[in-house]
């Protein structure tokens, strides 16, 4: 067994799987039902003052046949009594205490409010705090949640109120609805966090309802914006956690947040950056259950790897992002067709023809469709890879263009000198 | 004790014949005999008063075939299909269907559009989708057939239709008048094809059919439980309603003549199908419980009395009305039913899923035989058979018998399904081209006539075109369109 043991900013955990402060945090119960099934944290359900929520509250987005891959909810934080629940958090830490317990914590920016707030929590037992300026939906609207997250100097600033009063590592979870995430980040580490989380939802409405022309979800036929999360917005935590992971004023680890579905999800945001996880959306689709693959799967990937121990992953693809400008334009890939494999579905060919560049040849013999790349004139775009249903049968192979590397930069910095030296 | 089996079976009432039964009335009842009508050959096989018995609502003789899908099936299904581009399902069907185009159209809930798509190329498509060999065609041209998992499209096919047809919609209206006047002969698979297109051209058109109900083999000679006679009717309406004349129990050449048709008609479509099963030629032929397997499929699927079957029956043959007489043969409540067959397993013209579904309902099938003499007093009781084989050679040589190799099988009821006559005097006396009964035309289906085309089984010829509906409604298709052409008057 590899060695999965977790510590963000010094909070431990036996594995990098944490649930992420939403409904399946909510309650005492479901938290021992999550620790029984091998979850190595948790943020518990966000507490502060006490809300009311609406019906209806969430909405799925499907694809054909797929179920949520995208997820949108309108409920605010904790419904229940503060001390309810930190009897209950006091209740799972004493029953297991190896895991990890974060409390999120949501209040309006007053300091004293934040010191009593965090204190209240703190004795309950908790590992760690989590300051949620993320939630775009319904506490945004009362100061609070994304509307602090999209202020830097707010962040800051009550940052500092916690930190203040947290004798416990602090992370601030950020809310993705801004320009820039780094300045976000950059003004949570001046506010004293230990680590940052990310992505919060994104604004987003689901949709419409074509026979009633009500939004969903809808409430008595109205709706607002939701937070929209699951595995569609995957790729967006994925850029913004990558983009915090090699910012130097940042400079704290990250939770990463956003579409992790499975252990491959997971490897991805370790491998740019992300010290461990947290895990919403998989978990309102199917339960608890998914974390045992999810630990099973990554033990065996790093068995298959030779790496002893997660942590090797944490970051090790981070710096493979750069900007376009770095990229090597000498570097040349075309498409090869695996004829043996090809079941003749022409989809590359429109895809090319269509959209691209007109580089796949279609010969139709004996009603079979034979499809050939044009090598000369493949511009290595990916595009037939992409739309090809079969694994493989596509491939991208390097061509070597006898061309040392030259990235934009250093082509157009020949070009300036070339330039200045003659006009000189 | 058949007809008791029938009344216990389910039924389906609310036939959609309203329309038709009072064109019938309007039509003047005739007698007579020709080689396209059966029906003194009962007289033969049952006994004048179980002959007359009819069922009023017609069996289904046990479960469908097929299953519609459930919606769970159609939306996993067509979001599996693939949306390939120039499609081979397409290309595979006669009709040349865009099937990833109505396939798409389901996935997006667009029924109504999704139908348009099927019987715009396929004005046959409510039968086509039940009756195709899609394995053959669409199914088996899949991408996914490689790892045998087609797209289910003739199940598809089925429910996108089904949609229109179980909604009342009407999807296509006739053209603007055309002044010019088209007689289609045979109001079949292919007739109906060519009526449609016609119609939608704006030409008028009087379909001429000897039978009591439009689209032939669909409504007579199909079982049941394959295509359902309401479907069958359903989809001959749908031409019929988009002001189609017609004139059933009226057969050309015997109550209306060729040179009539041609005086009065602008053009002539023939699409009148093939005869009934010819005779084997052997003794003991008349005996009562000796059918013609199109004969017996029409009467179990209609609802009227095959009399008894007895314990054994006999099928002589191995195509798909062989397949079709013996399933329907076992569904009547047949302890045995074997079927009989000069050649080898590996020549039967049965499709192989025919064959396979035909061992699922406990066929018996004896290869390398066929019968000499049918023994009885005034009803069949046996069967007298000689071994055969297939002499070594190249081609398809024909079975010659062995010797001394002669036995008897106890059978109570034969069938023979070796095909069907064609309709060759109608043809001749028009004074239309055949080769052996079968009639030629070019590739727009002009015969050698002027102004006579000809489309269906009526020009099936083995080894260069299939009997099969869809080719039927292609070539319906086909011969509109150059009647249209030669008419010269569509805008």
């Amino acid at each position: 067994m590899a060695d999965l043991s977790n510590n963000l900013a010094g909070i431990k955990s036996p594995n990098p799987f944490w649930l992420a402060s939403a409904p399946p945090t909510n309650s005492g119960y479901q938290v021992m039902r999550a620790f029984e099934a091998g979850w190595g944290g948790v943020v518990w359900k966000t507490l502060g003052d006490p809300i009311v929520n609406v019906t209806s509250r969430f909405a799925g987005l499907n694809w054909k046949q797929n179920k949520i891959i995208g997820f949108n909810n309108i409920e605010l934080i904790t419904d229940r009594p503060l001390d309810e629940n930190l009897k209950e958090i006091r209740e799972c830490k004493k029953a297991f205490p190896d895991r990890a317990i974060i409390g999120s914590l949501m209040e309006v920016p007053e300091r004293a409010k934040w010191h009593e707030l965090v204190k209240a929590v703190q004795d309950a037992g908790v590992d760690g705090f989590e300051l949620n300026f993320g939630c775009p939906h319904g506490m945004s609207e009362r100061g609070m949640g994304s509307a602090v997250g999209q202020q830097p100097d707010l962040i800051e600033m009550v940052t500092s109120y916690a930190v203040e009063a947290a004798e416990l590592p602090v992370i601030v979870k950020l809310t993705p609805n801004i320009t820039d995430i780094r300045h976000c980040a950059r003004a949570a580490a001046r506010g004293g966090a230990a680590a940052v989380s990310m992505i919060n939802t994104i604004n987003s409405l689901i949709g419409v309802d074509l026979e009633t022309w009500n939004p969903i979800p809808h409430v008595d036929g109205k709706s607002s914006h939701g937070g929209y999360c699951g595995p569609a917005v995957k790729p967006i935590a994925l850029n913004m956690v990558n983009e915090c992971a090699r910012d130097p004023e940042v400079a704290i680890p990250i939770s990463g947040i956003g579409g992790i579905s499975n252990w491959q999800d997971a490897v991805e945001f370790f491998l740019l950056g992300a010290t461990n996880v947290q895990v919403c959306t998989a978990v309102m689709h199917h339960g608890f259950r998914i974390v045992e693959d999810m630990i099973d799967g990554l033990n065996n990937y790093l068995n298959a790897r030779g790496l002893a121990s997660m942590s090797q992953l944490i970051g090790a693809s981070q710096n493979r992002i750069t900007t376009w400008e770095n990229l090597n334009l000498n570097y040349q890939i075309v498409a090869e067709i695996d004829q043996s494999t090809c079941i003749h579905c022409s989809k590359c060919y429109i895809a090319c023809e269509d959209a691209a560049h007109q580089c796949i040849d279609r010969n139709v013999v004996d009603g079979t469709a034979i499809l050939v790349v044009d090598a000369d004139h493949c511009v290595g775009c990916n595009l037939c890879m992409m739309v090809c249903p079969v694994e493989d049968c596509i491939t991208m192979v390097e061509v070597d263009t006898g061309l040392p590397a030259e990235s934009w930069k250093q082509r157009t910095a020949v070009s300036a000198v070339g330039a200045s030296t003659g006009s000189a | 004790m058949t007809s008791e089996i029938i009344d216990v079976l389910p039924t389906r009432a609310k036939l959609l014949r309203g329309p038709l039964d009072r064109l019938a009335a309007s039509v003047r009842l005739v007698s007579g005999n020709d080689a396209g009508r059966r029906e003194p050959e009962l007289v033969a096989t049952l006994d004048p008063v179980e002959a007359a018995l009819e069922h009023p609502e017609v069996p289904q003789l046990g479960e469908p075939i097929h299953k519609p899908l459930t919606d769970l099936e159609v939306q996993l299904e067509a979001n599996r299909c693939l949306y390939c581009y120039d499609a081979p399902c397409m290309r595979a069907c006669p009709t040349h269907i865009d099937v990833a185009s109505f396939i798409g159209k389901i996935a997006t809930g667009n029924l109504r559009g999704s139908a348009r798509v099927i019987l715009e190329a396929n004005p046959m498509g409510a039968s086509c989708a039940r009756v195709c060999p899609t394995e053959e065609l669409c199914e088996g041209a899949c991408v996914y057939k490689k790892d045998d998992t087609p797209i289910r499209i003739g199940d598809l096919q089925r429910y996108a239709v089904d949609h229109v047809r179980n909604n009342g919609i009407d999807l296509f209206e006739p053209g603007k008048p055309s002044g010019k006047r088209v007689a289609i002969v045979g109001g079949g698979p292919a007739g109906l094809s060519a009526a449609r297109d016609l119609r939608l051209f704006g030409h008028a058109v009087t379909i001429f059919e000897a039978r009591d109900e439009l689209n032939g083999l669909n409504t007579y000679g199909i079982v049941p439980f394959r295509l359902a006679y309401d479907v069958a009717l359903w989809e001959a309406q749908q031409v019929v309603d988009l002001g189609v004349d017609v004139k059933t129990k009226t057969r050309i050449g015997v109550d209306v003549s060729f040179d009539a048709l041609l005086k009065d008609f602008d053009a002539v479509v023939l699409a009148c199908g093939m005869g009934g099963v010819p005779k084997l030629g052997i003794p003991g032929e008349n005996l009562l419980g000796v059918w013609d397997a199109l004969d017996f499929i029409e009467r179990a699927k209609l609802g009227k009395s095959v009399g008894s079957l007895g314990d054994h029956v006999a099928v002589i043959g191995a195509g798909n009305t062989a397949i079709d007489a013996l399933t329907c043969s076992k569904r009547l409540g047949a302890e045995r039913v074997t079927m009989y067959y000069r050649r080898g397993e590996d020549q039967m013209t049965a499709y192989q899923f025919e064959y396979d579904f035909a061992k699922q309902e406990g066929i018996e099938f004896r290869f390398f035989c066929a019968p000499t003499k049918i023994i009885g007093e005034t009803h069949a009781n046996a069967v007298e058979f000689v071994r055969t084989e297939i002499p070594k050679g190249g081609g398809k040589p024909a079975p010659v018998t062995v010797p001394g190799s002669e036995f008897v099988e106890k059978v109570d009821t034969v069938i023979r399904a070796i095909g069907q006559s064609r309709l060759r005097d109608v043809f001749e006396g028009a004074g239309i081209e055949t080769d052996a009964g079968v009639v030629q035309v070019d590739e727009q289906m002009r015969t050698s006539r002027q102004g006579i085309w000809a489309a269906g089984d009526c020009i099936f010829e083995k080894g260069m075109r299939e009997a099969m509906v869809v080719e039927a409604a292609e070539q319906g298709k086909i011969a509109a369109r150059s009647v249209d052409a030669f008419l010269g008057a569509r805008k």
